[in-house]
């Protein structure tokens, strides 16, 4: 799909077992990531899937640099263009950015400042990396906001966001991320808040700025539906860490981590017959323990071992993919393992 | 814009008739007869009756109430029983004072209350923050006339840096138009009777600005704090904005919301509540005044005073609203 854009060895993007610990005053420090490690190439689509609390936003935070200084603790090592951003200055991040990374997040309500209109909003970012005057970066906003399917973009740009349905207001965001043509766009969940049918239609317009601007893409989601229509390889988290990771068709074909396993049938099935149940993924995530004692999955997983509880498993190369579980759902994988 | 305006005065109207008929009833219903406030405990009967038939209090009161609401219609207020000065006239003396003390307190209090608040939300839970925190607890804490005291008897008194009281130096020759004396001041050039007025407001200034200035950096903290945690702020740090356009255009315009309708509140409440201020640094204004017509049953006074304030309070309270449509779209009105 991709192809002719992945000639560059080097990844665009590269995170090695990035770690993030919540320890606010008077509480326990919280793991929210634990040794996440995943690739994403110049161009290439990528996708983070896991179900809520598994800690998928506080990765995209952490690669942005939007985590709060105090009270957090980040180690490990997020690679951009072959340097570390994790040991950037605050200003040197801030110059990146908007302009070489910039996000989409989840809920257009309240991403969108209340009392400032919409086209200042989109424009600014245009002034602030590309040094425009306010009335070029005007103009500019207008297209843009033409691109993202916004009707009468000249009207609308003098607009506040209260005047806008929720996918207009997303379509701003994502005119917004991708104003200064990014080489990384970092979408969060960016149509869980909008209605089934406004999902489609903003989903479009995203795939189609992505692919006009080049972008590589970093798509959380826990809809594998988007997932599947959108991604070139695509990780698996559970409980702040990457658990299996490969290409889309193989993760589809043949899912190896028993939670994706679980991911995959809980999707209801076009093909499958009426009133048949749906296979939700036993237990719930609450029933997490933490990685120190074994597999966080174990007291939900199909597969347990022994072994699940006594070691912790660790992400290896798997054959076709990268996988962390002792008990794979096919034998082939786990051979391939030992 | 100019009908929402022309409407909201409207509505002052039976506002302020209303208000007119409680005051009516109110400075009646004070114990003790007017008359004899006025002439003193031993005056005779008869100057007593004499006085009561000239102003009419032995009419009926509904009778007393109509003949001052036809009077007020035509502007007249009627004029004090103790100094038979016309209300409005002495009004326009002494509001002024109040006017210029009131604003010279508030402008105290905006001008350090929102930028330290904003810095107190900054460094939450830092020492800067606890500074502030513990400071505006003590000013909202200390007793106005305390502090009014204490002010005029360390910079006054004791270092002579500013003066002691009244609002200009009788030694300076000064124009007065419109008893705006800082501004009579300018309007008239006398560059030195408005430096010497402004001089004056200093310490009582000070004195009358220390609680709003405390509530109004607790309010902008705390609204700071909130806005500060707004996805709005996370999508500009996410644009890569610099950090001061993002406190000037994202931040401070959202926090301030809260701000300005405290700011009106705390404006009326120094009008009114500029009396203690006013008496230690004899300053002039309505509240002394006004504090002398109770203890002497000045109905027209207590009457007329008390209307005009209640005026200005429906005005501040309209500024704020329009202010309020400024910074934010969604009141704002079409
Ligand atoms: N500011 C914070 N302080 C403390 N804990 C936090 C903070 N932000 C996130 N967490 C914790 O980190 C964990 C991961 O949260 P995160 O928001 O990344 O989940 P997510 O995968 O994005 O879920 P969702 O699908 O609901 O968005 C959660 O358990 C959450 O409680
Ligand atoms: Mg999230």
């Amino acid at each position: 799909m991709n192809a002719g854009r992945r000639d560059n060895d080097q990844p665009l993007l590269s995170v090695r077992n990035l770690a993030v610990t919540f320890q606010l005053r008077g509480q326990h420090a919280a793991k929210a990531v634990d040794d996440v490690s995943f690739d994403i190439r110049a161009g290439q689509h990528v996708g983070l899937v896991g179900e809520s609390g598994s800690g998928k936003s506080v990765t995209s935070l952490a690669i942005m640099g939007l985590l709060p200084r105090r009270g957090v603790r980040v180690s490990g090592e997020v690679m951009f263009d072959g340097t570390n951003l994790l040991s950037k200055s605050r200003g040197e991040m801030s110059a990146l950015r908007g302009r070489d990374i910039s996000m989409v997040f989840q809920d257009p309500m309240t991403s969108l400042n209340p009392v400032i209109p919409i086209g200042i909003q989109v424009a600014e970012i245009i002034q602030r990396h590309f040094n425009a005057s306010k009335s070029a970066a005007l103009e500019r906003t207008e297209e843009l906001l033409a691109r993202v399917g916004i009707p009468d973009p000249r009207r609308r740009l003098g607009e506040y966001p209260h005047q806008l349905s929720g996918g207009m207001r997303q379509r701003v965001l994502i005119a917004m991320a991708l104003a200064c043509e990014p080489r990384l766009l970092i979408a969060d969940e960016p149509t869980t808040a909008l209605d089934v049918t406004i999902q489609a239609q903003v989903l479009e317009v995203l795939k189609k700025l992505v692919a006009d601007t080049d972008a590589a893409l970093l798509m959380i989601t826990h809809d594998l539906g988007i997932v599947a229509g959108l991604c070139d390889t695509v990780n698996v988290m559970y409980a702040g860490r990457v658990v299996e990771s490969a290409t889309r068709e193989r993760l589809f074909a043949q899912p190896q981590h028993p939670y994706t396993g679980g991911l995959l049938e809980s999707i209801p099935k076009l093909d499958s017959p009426r009133g048949a149940p749906l296979r939700p993924i036993p237990g719930s995530p609450t029933q997490v323990l933490p990685w120190s004692e074994g597999c966080a999955f174990a007291p939900r997983c199909g597969n347990r071992t022994e072994e699940c509880t006594a070691r912790t498993p660790d992400l290896d190369p798997a054959g076709d993919r990268h996988l962390r579980c002792f008990n794979p759902l096919s034998r082939t994988a786990a051979e391939a393992r030992r | 814009m100019l009908r929402f305006v022309l409407k909201r005065i409207a509505l002052m109207v039976p506002v302020l008739l209303g208000l007119s008929v409680l005051l009516f009833a109110w400075v009646r219903a004070l114990p003790g007869d007017p008359a004899r406030a006025l002439l003193g405990e031993r005056a005779n009967p008869e100057s007593i009756a004499r006085v009561t038939e000239r102003y009419g209090f032995d009419e009926p009161l509904l009778e007393q109430y109509l003949r001052y609401l036809g009077a007020l219609v035509t502007g007249d207020f009627g004029s004090s029983i103790r100094t038979g000065q016309s209300v409005t006239e002495s009004f326009l003396e002494r509001f002024p004072a109040t006017v210029e003390l009131a604003l010279a307190a508030l402008l105290f209090a905006v001008l350090v209350g929102i930028p330290v608040g904003y810095l107190a939300a900054r460094h939450q839970g830092r020492p800067l923050d606890t500074i502030v925190m513990s400071g505006s607890l003590l000013g909202v804490a200390t007793p106005v006339f305390f502090l009014a005291i204490l002010l005029k008897l360390v910079f006054a008194d004791w270092l002579h840096w500013l003066p002691t009281s009244l609002r200009q130096d009788a030694r300076i020759d000064a124009t007065h138009l419109t008893n705006f004396y800082v501004l009579d001041g300018l309007l008239t050039r006398e560059w030195d009777a408005a430096w010497d007025a402004m001089v004056h407001l200093v310490l009582p200034g000070l004195a009358l600005g220390t609680i709003p200035l405390a509530i109004i950096a607790r309010i902008t903290r705390a609204s700071v704090a909130e806005v500060l945690n707004e996805d709005y702020v996370r999508t500009a740090e996410s644009k890569g904005l610099t950090r001061r356009l993002i406190s000037r255009r994202h931040v401070l315009r959202n926090a301030l919301l809260p701000v300005v309708t405290t700011i009106g509140l705390q404006a009326g409440l120094l009008l009114s509540g500029a009396v203690l201020t006013e008496t230690v640094f004899a300053f002039n204004g309505m509240g002394e005044y006004l504090f002398d017509a109770i203890g002497q049953r000045d109905y027209p006074v207590l009457q007329g005073f008390i209307l005009f304030i209640a005026l200005i309070y429906a005005l501040i309270n309209l500024l704020v609203d329009l202010a309020y449509g400024l910074i934010d779209p969604r009141v704002r009105v079409s």
